[in-house]
Formats: C-alpha cells, structure tokens, sequence
C-alpha cells in the first residue's frame, strides 16, 4: 500500500521533469553522418558516372527494390542505361551501398521523402544522381582501376606498373 | 430546494457533462503524457484542444461493424445502456444550489441502484459478441462489480449517518462547517478504491485487460459502439469524481468562489487522481482484486460502519 502510493509521488512528481519529446516539423532532428536514408548516386571528382552497372546493387537489394540496364560509352566505359529505385519498397538497409564497388551508390542523412502518390516514389536515374562525390571526395574508379578503356592503356593507372612483357621472361 | 428553471438545468448539465467526458478524451491524453515525460496531442488547435473534435469525427466515419455471429439486437443495445444508467445518475448529483435535475430524497440509493444497473452492459456486450475474450471480460466485470459494490455502498453509510439523510442536497448542507472526509476519512479511501473499480479504470481495469483478453468485452465492438463504451468509461470518471465531491468534500461549500466553480474545482482533483492512478499503477492478479475486496476492504467497510454508528447514537443520546 505504501509503495503504492510512493509510485504515485514518483510519477506526480514527473510532471516536472524535462521533455524528451523532439517537436519535429519545427525542431529538427540530430541524424548521425552515416545514417541510413534516401539514396543517391554520386559522380567522381571529375564529374563523370561512379555506377558502371555491375548489379552487385541489385543483387545484394534484400528486396528487389533497385533496377538497372548496362551499357557501354564509345571509349568502353560502363555505365547504366537507366537506375531506378522503388523507394516504396526499399528498406533502407544499406546493402547496396555495401556491395558497391565504386562507392557509387550512397545513403544519406534524409529521410523527408513522403509522397501522396506511391508512383512518385519510384526515383529514376536523373533524380538519383548528384552533382558531388558524396562521401568519398577524392576516388575516382577509372584511374585507380586496372582496366583497359578509352584513352587509357594497361598500367596508366595511379599506383599501378606497366604490365610485364611474358617474352622478356622466356629462358 | 429544485431548480427555478428545471429545463435550463436539465440541458445545461447534460451538456456540461458530456462535453467533460469528450475533453477527458484530450486531458487524459495529455496527463499521461505529461506524466512520461511526453507532451500528448498538442497540435491540433490550440493546446491541442481541438484533438477531441478530430477523434469524434474519426470515431463517427468508422465503419459501425456488427459481426454476423453477435446476438445483434442486445450487441446494439449494451453500449447505450452503460452511457444512460451514468447519465441518470447525475440526475441527482448537486453541482450547486438551484443547479440539481432533481432533488430525490433517496439520491444516494439512486445514484448505487444505477451504477449497480450499469454492470448489464458490459455483461451483456460481452455476451452477445460470441467471442471468448469478450465473455471472460464480462465474467470478470460482474465479478468485479459485484464484489465491490457490496462495499462502496457500506462505506457511504457512515456519510449517511452523519448526515442523517439519503438526500444529496442536505448531505453537502451538512458538510457546511466540516468536510466528511475528516470524520469519515476511512470511508473516503474505501469509496475511492470501490469507485475506480465500479468505472473499471486501471489498476482495476481487469474487465479489459489488453495483455490478457485483448480488449475483455468490447473486442468485437468498433465505430461508435465502442465510442459509447468510452464515453460511459469517462462519464463515470466524471459521475464517481463529482459524487466524491458531494459526499466527502464538502460539494459545492468553500470560501470567496462562487460555489459551481468550487465543485468544478475539486471534481477536477479527483479526475486528474484518476488519471494519475492510471500512469502509476499495474494491474493486479485477479483473485489479489477479489481477496482485496472481499477480505480486507469489506471487513474494513462493516468496521468504519459499526465505529460510526456508535458514535452517532452516543452523542446523539
């Protein structure tokens, strides 16, 4: 009976306490950096396409919220023909950006994203990709990779040697 | 002593009552919050105020479901039945002089006669829903109700004594110079245990006890049927606050303000109590509620009776 009614206090006396409610439309809340939300592609430093449409994205998507068609440029670059997110399906999970080789695929610190229409939230390519290199400033795949393409050979890569000619190494 | 105007009292207090049993909807709301540390419902209008015009309007387009295997006329019938006995009962509540529907010279056996009548919609809700959950619910409520009863009105027989009347109007003039819940303070904690059970709210709430029978008897109500179960939850909040008021605290008595809002005033006391008994304190096993009632709280009724009686007839002779 006693504690019953110290309970009692106890709560009454809650009354006074601080809030901890976050009133959100007008306070905003803290979202750490690497906080799971909207996804975005990003771009190298030197403004061209991270994403060569491997589908490592699409495969590890838990869901199968991410779709995509590979193409090729001229100079032999890969790139997807179109990226398209159905954010109405996706969890937020992160494993894309995971699986990705080329830190091309990227969650970011929002989560603002509600529509009226469910069709509004299937994002396309030209609404996925931002003009920065997101959380990876200074990579750019192409020049750190050891793949022949347009206007770069074999060994042109940074940090890379030239390739070893197989004849020198005959007896 | 009746009304000078029984028509204006009769719609002003029906009015005033129902619309404290919609804004409770709101208060509660924000008290429990308030209670952890939360804020409630604060945006809709101001304070979050116009929150209960927006649950009414919600409770009102919900679709009104009777399910095929209920007993459909006694499904339809048991919300209201809860709603009218409570809503009878303030017929013979006192809020202030020349403010009463109607002066009954047994006001106090009225007021128990129909909260004891009000234990039929809940049974009969539970029962005609043809649902398990819904019948042990209604099992428990009459239970429950039954028990309790028994000695919420044993401990307002020492009130009554003292008074020397049934009649609520001459029970307050009595309290003119000494509140009862100073003589009878015994009784006062008994009626207030008894009369949250008799409203079935937390920690008596066995009758609907989520954890255990999802919602106890009204599992299969929906739209305003269950809207009705609130509403009379709340009404006897209101209806067990104010009788509180009347019999222990001296009504509506108390210097300088005007005597309706000293009855507002304390009425209001003991809602909030109500609530804060919700936010504190868990629910008990239900044979701990009936030894609690059968073996302590009554014999302790039929002692503070006995003490009482004996007092009155020795100062009186």
């Amino acid at each position: 009976m006693l504690s019953a009614l110290r309970t009692l206090w106890n709560v009454f006396l809650h009354m006074f306490r601080k809030r901890v409610t976050v009133q959100y439309p007008e306070q905003k809340p803290y979202l750490a950096p690497r906080w799971r939300g909207r996804i975005i592609l990003s771009r190298d430093p030197d403004g061209g396409e991270r994403c060569v449409a491997c589908y490592l994205c699409a495969v590890a998507c838990p869901v199968d919220c991410i779709a995509l068609q590979a193409t090729e440029d001229q100079t032999g670059r890969r790139y997807p023909e179109f990226f398209r997110i159905n954010f109405s399906r996706c969890i937020f999970c992160g494993y894309c950006e995971e699986a990705c080789p080329t830190y091309a695929i990227q969650l970011t610190p929002d989560f603002e994203m509600a529509e009226y229409e469910r069709q509004n939230l299937v994002y396309e390519k030209e609404d996925l990709l931002i003009d920065g290199p997101g959380k990876y400033p200074g990579y750019n795949f192409w020049r750190v990779a050891g793949v022949k393409i347009g206007g770069k050979d074999k060994g042109e890569a940074q940090n890379e040697t030239a390739p070893v000619d197989l004849h020198t190494l005959l007896p | 002593m009746t009304s000078p105007y029984p028509i204006l009292s009769i719609v002003g207090i029906l009015i005033v009552v129902l619309s404290i049993a919609a804004g409770l909807i709101w208060l509660e709301r924000r008290l429990l919050a308030l209670w952890q540390d939360r804020y409630g419902p604060n945006r809709v209008g101001p304070f979050g105020l116009l929150q209960v015009l927006a649950d009414m309007l919600k409770i009102f387009f919900k679709e009104d479901w009777i399910p095929p295997f209920a007993d459909k006329y006694v499904f339809i019938l048991a919300p209201a039945v809860i709603v009218v006995t409570v809503l009878l009962s303030f017929a013979v509540v006192p809020v202030a002089p020349g403010i009463i529907v109607t002066d009954l010279n047994i006001g106090l056996l009225f007021v128990l006669a129909m909260s004891s009548l009000g234990v039929y919609s809940v049974v009969l809700g539970g029962w005609s829903s043809d649902n398990k959950y819904a019948l042990l619910g209604a099992v428990r409520a009459a239970a429950q109700m039954l028990s309790y009863e028994v000695f919420m009105g044993l401990s307002l027989m020492g009130v009554v004594l003292l008074a020397g009347s049934f009649d609520l109007v001459r029970i307050v003039e009595a309290q003119r110079h000494l509140w009862f819940v100073v003589p009878q303070f015994l009784g006062f904690v008994l009626f207030l245990i008894a009369g949250v059970a008799e409203t079935r709210r937390l920690p008596f709430d066995l009758p609907e006890a989520e954890s255990e029978l999802i919602a106890g008897y009204h599992s299969e109500y929906s739209g305003m049927k269950f809207g009705m179960f609130f509403v009379g939850e709340y009404l006897g909040v209101t209806l067990i606050s104010s009788l509180i008021t009347v019999l222990f605290l001296g009504g509506w008595n108390g210097p300088v303000l005007p005597p309706i809002v000293w009855f507002l005033l304390k009425m209001f006391a003991f809602i909030c109590l109500f609530i804060l008994l919700r936010a504190a304190l868990p629910r008990p096993r239900f044979d701990q509620l009936m030894n609690l009632g059968w073996k302590l709280l009554l014999p302790l009724a039929l002692a503070n009776l006995l003490v009482t009686g004996a007092v009155v007839l020795a100062k009186g002779t």
